[in-house]
């Protein structure tokens, strides 16, 4: 199972932050995208991605997680080279997370 | 639903949006109120280096189209607009919607620029700390063109309450466009936290405009959206206490759904328990959705603190140049030939002695946007290699390019589509000031 699965999710940003909010489709794998999706897991598999600090918020209201990515995009979308400046295209990549539900 | 309800619409939700379903909101929305969102981090930074060149500008450059295709109808339907199209000229934009509103025969219109939020002296005259990295705003004052506080919704409430039709802000907080009309119409204290956190949630919502309706969305197969050509942008109904059910305009492209509405929640957001605005610290940590029906969405939920004693401000400043080139290559070892061009472009560079700094190669369809450091599986049968990097000055950074282009008679074979361009950077960096140093004030003209 992958993350695309059981969520969506919406990439923005602030300044040379990347927020990604990851949101389940049904409330019951709420409590697995907590288990599975951590604030390391995302590191890891950002590999090329320069993460000074990240920060993990819950809304279990929502069946949401708030990823605070900071550094993420290199000085912020009016200084940044990339070509993807404002890391639109970042949350996507999440979506072939192995997800485990054991 | 009972009780008295405000109907506030989002015409816009950046600088470049689409103007049609604004219209459709305005003839088909029984809007009271209709919101244009157009100002995004660095967009007053460029506004006012437009401004220098010619003083008569420095607003957004679709005002007048927005202005000629809303005002009539708006005007005959009693919609009130408020927007924050004045980016660094609000003044300037107010006196050519004057303009406007007498080209089209609506006399009488009443137009409110508020302003106060341009602070570029008082930053300039002091040493404020940047919350966004190290240093002052000394560091780069040589450079600095704007520096604009973002203000609550003050103004706003004022100039509503100075019966303008139309109200033209420079830098407000995006939420405060929707705030603003919510606590002229409620009569909310300024000291309300609770209501005006919830009226910051209804603002939040409604602000990226097609956003909430299906826009930014779409994945096919998993999260289809129909008739997203022809996106209709939301409205919502507030209440007096600040819930609010969201809807759109019958007949109008996409979907308004729970899902949308979540999605577009966090949109933006750090901590959702402390979303800092002028007007409030708005907590987002008990909002819940609920579908009413077709494309009906309830809103509830959302409490709000103190506001702060700060306002954030943002600073533009030029930062040299950057420059870019892109060239394509296809077929059986696409990959290698654009390695091969990026490393050409990269020695070209440092032979010749061209001042770059920060340059960054890659392959678009290989490793330009992905981040995860994976291979694909198998090779793409087309690639584009870009070059970017930045320079200090206009004729080193079209260097770069013209090294990409001088690829296809001096690189690998088989390149094709080369582009070459410069942008001059203006960045922007973050300060705080305290705001008893920011005092927002209202010109009015009638057209």
């Amino acid at each position: 199972m992958i993350l695309r699965d059981i969520a969506h999710l919406r990439t923005g940003d602030k300044g040379d932050i990347s927020q990604i909010a990851i949101f389940v489709h049904a409330a019951e794998d709420y409590e697995l995208l907590v288990r599975c999706v951590t604030a390391e897991r995302i590191v890891a598999h950002f590999a090329d991605l320069p993460i000074r600090a990240i920060r993990r918020y819950e809304l279990p209201g929502i069946g949401a997680l708030n990823f605070v990515l900071e550094g993420a995009l290199r000085g912020g979308v009016t200084r940044s080279l990339a070509l993807d400046a404002h890391g639109k295209t970042l949350g996507a990549q999440l979506l072939d997370l192995v997800i485990d539900p054991f | 639903m009972t009780g008295r309800t405000i109907r506030i619409g989002a015409g816009a939700g950046f600088s470049g949006d689409r103007i049609e379903p604004a219209l459709e909101l305005v003839e088909h929305g029984a809007l009271d109120y209709l919101a244009f969102e157009c100002l995004a981090e660095r967009t007053i930074a460029l506004a006012q280096a437009a401004r220098r060149v010619d003083p008569a500008v420095g607003f957004d450059p679709l005002l007048e189209s927005r202005m000629r295709a809303v005002l009539p109808a708006a005007r005959s339907r009693g919609v009130k607009i408020v927007t924050n199209m004045g980016a660094a000229n609000p003044l300037g934009a107010a006196r050519l919607v004057t303009r406007i509103a007498r080209a089209l025969g609506l006399h009488g219109v009443r137009i409110a620029a508020v302003l106060g939020d341009d602070v570029l002296d008082i930053v300039r005259s002091d040493r404020f700390p940047l919350v966004d990295r190290a240093g002052t705003s000394r560091d780069i004052e040589p450079g600095m063109v704007s520096a604009n506080a973002y203000l609550g919704a003050e103004g706003i409430v004022a100039a509503l309450a100075g019966q303008a039709d139309v109200v033209i802000t420079g830098r407000v907080g995006d939420p405060a466009l929707f705030l603003g009309p919510l606590i002229h119409g409620f009569g909310w204290a300024m000291d309300d936290w609770d209501r005006l956190g919830r009226g910051t949630v209804v603002g939040h919502l409604l602000e990226c405009a097609g956003q909430v309706t299906g826009g930014y969305f779409a994945d096919p197969g998993v999260k289809d959206v129909p008739g997203l050509a022809r996106l209709g942008f939301p409205f919502a109904d507030v209440r007096e206490d600040g819930t609010a059910v969201l809807g759109k305009v019958a007949g109008s492209g996409g979907c308004l759904s729970v899902a949308t509405c979540k999605e577009q929640l966090l949109y933006e957001i750090l901590d959702p328990a402390a979303y800092l605005q002028a007007d409030v610290v708005a907590d987002f940590r008990t909002v819940a959705f609920e579908q009413l029906g077709a494309d009906r969405v309830a809103v509830r939920g959302g409490t709000g603190r103190a506001r702060p004693d700060t306002l954030k401000v943002s600073i533009g400043y030029e930062d040299g140049f950057v420059g870019e080139g892109q060239i394509s290559y296809a077929g059986p070892g696409a990959v290698a030939r654009g390695r091969l061009a990026l490393a050409i472009v990269e020695e070209r560079l440092r032979l010749t002695g061209v001042p770059v700094t920060d340059l960054r190669t890659e392959l678009i369809g290989v490793d330009s946007i992905d981040r995860t450091g994976r291979q694909a599986g198998t090779e793409p049968r087309e690639v584009r290699a870009r070059v970017a990097g930045r320079a200090p000055t206009r004729a080193a950074a079209e260097r770069i390019g013209a090294e990409v282009e001088a690829l296809y008679t001096n690189g690998p074979f088989g390149g094709g589509g080369a582009v070459a361009a410069v942008r001059d950077v203006l960045a922007v960096a973050s300060t705080l000031i305290d705001r008893t140093r920011v005092s927002p004030s209202v010109h009015y003209e009638v057209a």
